[in-house]
């Protein structure tokens, strides 16, 4: 395989937790909802998905239980802001520090257990086609799941009824409920799609990325897909765009770090989170922009006057 | 629906004092089960967490110790969110005190001196501000969300502090450990107890409470502060300027996490290394939750969070408890404080509701 198919795969690797994470904040968002709690949902999914492959040497299993164990961890969160019309702010930070100290807590078993990285699909022939072929055809299966379900959540929003309805309760939840949708039963399955997606982004890293258990791995990846939501304009064709911009980052500064540059690793570490902020800057200061595409109703406390 | 919540006229005054006791109860009912359920007497391990480690006068010290830098991060965190201004980059304003403060120390590393102390209390009361001044900027100029930028920040300060004491700021005669050299006597706050690591930070931190008490409930800005929270139109109205509330919460947060910082290292560690915080920015800001944003019920939730810091140290010795699991009741502590804070302006009812209004 030649450099340059390599370098985009490992862009595309990196880039993949926070496709996933973003897709399903994207979501969340959507209906209205602001869950800040992304960072710690990856971890648990990350712990959750480390903890069942080490168990029991099944990664689809692992990835289901990840998913899972994010969604589990969401439903804290909805039950909190949707049915005890708790501060959406507060109670995303409260689930990020809870989940950060239950991953460092199950994980702490697990620092050195070796893991055994997730398949690459291969397909006979088709993968040898120079740079085409491993880009096209090398991915282990999440990579694929990843783009699927960004797809599958375009078609859902935009191309379908049930989708329409979640975005009229994040733009209004007094309308959407006067007309009869049920909106805290929208928001709760919103929040927990949301969970779910964070939880396979967090199952990403030990299983595919880098197999093994680091605490506190997802290292402010939960945060960046926040950011790339704003970042994409509430639109997920720019999450994609976003998602795979902020892997090129990681990879470019691990390639300049690799090639000895004469700069220390720490300063290049901080060069994607430098870049968030520099995004983040660059397409708030249109705040017009940002006030026509965020959903209108975002973080507020719906509580229906029966 | 089985659970119903009815608004009450006005907010239960009772009520936003009850909760904070009522969710540190649920706390300890949850650390019971799960060290039952881990195998261990629930009551004698809630002991061993929450009662043995303060049995002593040291641990007394290390109590005010912890509680002093979370007291005066919650006090300035407090003001932020009162105005709806979320500050959650504490943790990188309290590093970059500590760089700066801690970088004073070392320029002056040779040199003796009353006026050392101060010097780095300054400096790293500006670092912090400095720090948070970024996140304000990007806010009031730019519009920039400062939950994200703060956060951000946070992670640039770690790597920075890291990248220091690695390279630049290394002890020679380190044994290439990653810290830089222990800072001389006059670089060190006073010990005020023998026999304990209590010091001057501790008095401090009271004054910082006592300061924020006086401007919430003297203070001109500390009211428009109070309106621009609960009544962001009335503030427009009375032309209190927005930004204004931005700047001074993220100086002020800054201010007071830069200086923590540096009594951290001037205090209890006496360098620089790359884990001087066990997340006390974050952390602060549960303090903050729990002590009703208020600066007498944050140095009673300060005392309170320490606690569970020295408590997970003593059940990771004697228990063999991950460390970790302090963050856990932390996170659970947060969780029950926000549910039961429903209380404060509901009723909760069971079962459907009597009268039935139509559709």
């Amino acid at each position: 395989m030649d450099f340059t198919a390599a370098v985009l795969l490992s862009v595309i690797a990196a880039a993949t937790p926070l496709l996933f994470a973003a897709t399903g904040e994207l979501v969340t968002e959507k209906s209205g909802v602001l869950n800040l709690g992304v960072e710690g949902m990856m971890l648990v999914g990350a712990v959750g998905a480390f903890s069942t492959a080490a168990a029991t040497g099944n990664p689809w299993l692992a990835i289901l239980v990840g998913a899972g164990a994010g969604a589990a961890v969401s439903l804290i969160f909805a039950f909190l802001t949707l049915s005890l019309l708790t501060n959406q702010v507060a109670t995303g930070l409260a689930l990020t520090l809870f989940g950060v100290g239950l991953s460092a807590s199950i994980g702490q078993g697990f620092v050195g257990t070796p893991m055994r990285p997730l398949p690459k699909l291969a397909i006979p022939g088709l993968s040898e086609v120079p740079l085409i072929g491993p880009l096209l055809f090398g991915h282990d299966p999440l990579v694929y799941l990843s783009i699927l379900l960004l797809a599958g959540v375009w078609r859902f929003l935009y191309r379908s009824r049930p989708g329409l309805v979640l975005r009229a309760v994040g733009e209004s939840h007094e309308a959407a409920h006067a007309i009869g949708y049920p909106v805290i039963a929208i928001r709760y399955g919103a929040v927990a799609f949301g969970g779910a997606m964070a939880g396979l982004g967090g199952a990403y890293l030990p299983l595919a990325y880098t197999p093994m258990w680091i605490e506190n791995m997802t290292a402010g990846r939960g945060w960046i897909a926040l950011a790339l939501v704003v970042f994409a304009t509430w639109r997920p064709g720019r999450v994609l765009l976003g998602a795979y911009l902020f892997g090129g980052v990681t990879i470019l500064q691990l390639h300049v770090q690799a090639g000895g540059v004469g700069v220390a690793s720490q300063l290049m570490s901080m060069l994607p989170y430098l870049a968030t902020i520099a995004v983040l800057v660059l397409i708030s200061r249109d705040a017009t922009r940002i006030r026509l595409n965020a959903p209108a109703d975002i973080g507020k406390v719906f509580h229906p006057q029966a | 629906m089985l659970l119903r919540l009815e608004p009450r006229g006005e907010a239960s005054r009772a009520m936003i004092w009850l909760t904070p006791v009522l969710s540190i109860l649920l706390t300890l009912t949850f650390g019971a089960i799960l060290f039952a359920a881990l195998g261990f007497d629930p009551l004698r391990a809630l002991a061993a967490y929450f009662i043995r480690p303060v049995s002593t006068l040291y641990g007394l010290g290390e109590l005010a110790l912890k509680a002093t830098p979370l007291a005066m991060i919650g006090v300035g965190l407090a003001l932020g969110f009162r105005a709806n201004v979320w500050n959650i980059g504490a943790e990188g304003q309290f590093t970059m005190g500590a760089i700066c403060g801690g970088g004073v120390a070392l320029i002056f590393h040779d040199t003796e001196g009353f006026w050392v102390l101060p010097l780095m209390a300054l400096a790293g009361i500006a670092g912090g501000m400095a720090y948070g001044a970024i996140p304000a900027l990007l806010r009031t100029r730019f519009n920039a969300n400062e939950i994200l930028t703060s956060l951000m920040l946070t992670y640039v300060a770690t790597l920075f502090l890291s990248y220091l004491v690695h390279g630049p700021w290394r002890d020679p005669k380190g044994l290439n450990f990653p810290e830089t050299r222990m800072f001389n006597a006059s670089a060190q706050l006073p010990g005020l107890l023998d026999g304990t690591r209590f010091n001057l930070g501790a008095i401090v931190a009271l004054l910082v409470v006592a300061a924020g008490w006086l401007l919430l409930a003297r203070g001109f800005i500390g009211y428009q502060i109070k309106v621009v929270g609960q009544a962001p139109k009335a503030a427009a109205f009375a032309g209190f300027d927005q930004n204004r509330i931005v700047w001074f919460s993220f100086l002020v947060g800054g201010g007071l996490a830069g200086l923590a910082g540096l009594i951290e290292v001037a205090g209890a560690i006496g360098q620089l290394h790359p884990r001087i915080s066990p997340g006390y920015g974050f952390t602060a800001i549960i303090v903050a939750f729990l002590g009703r944003l208020h600066p007498v019920g944050i140095l009673a939730a300060a005392l309170m969070i320490a606690l569970s810091y020295l408590g997970g140290e003593a059940a990771q010795i004697e228990m063999r408890l991950p460390l970790a699991i302090t963050g856990v009741f932390q996170g659970v502590l947060l969780f029950f404080l926000l549910g039961t804070d429903v209380l404060i302006r509901y009723r909760v009812r069971f079962g459907r509701p009597a009268t039935s209004r139509g559709g």
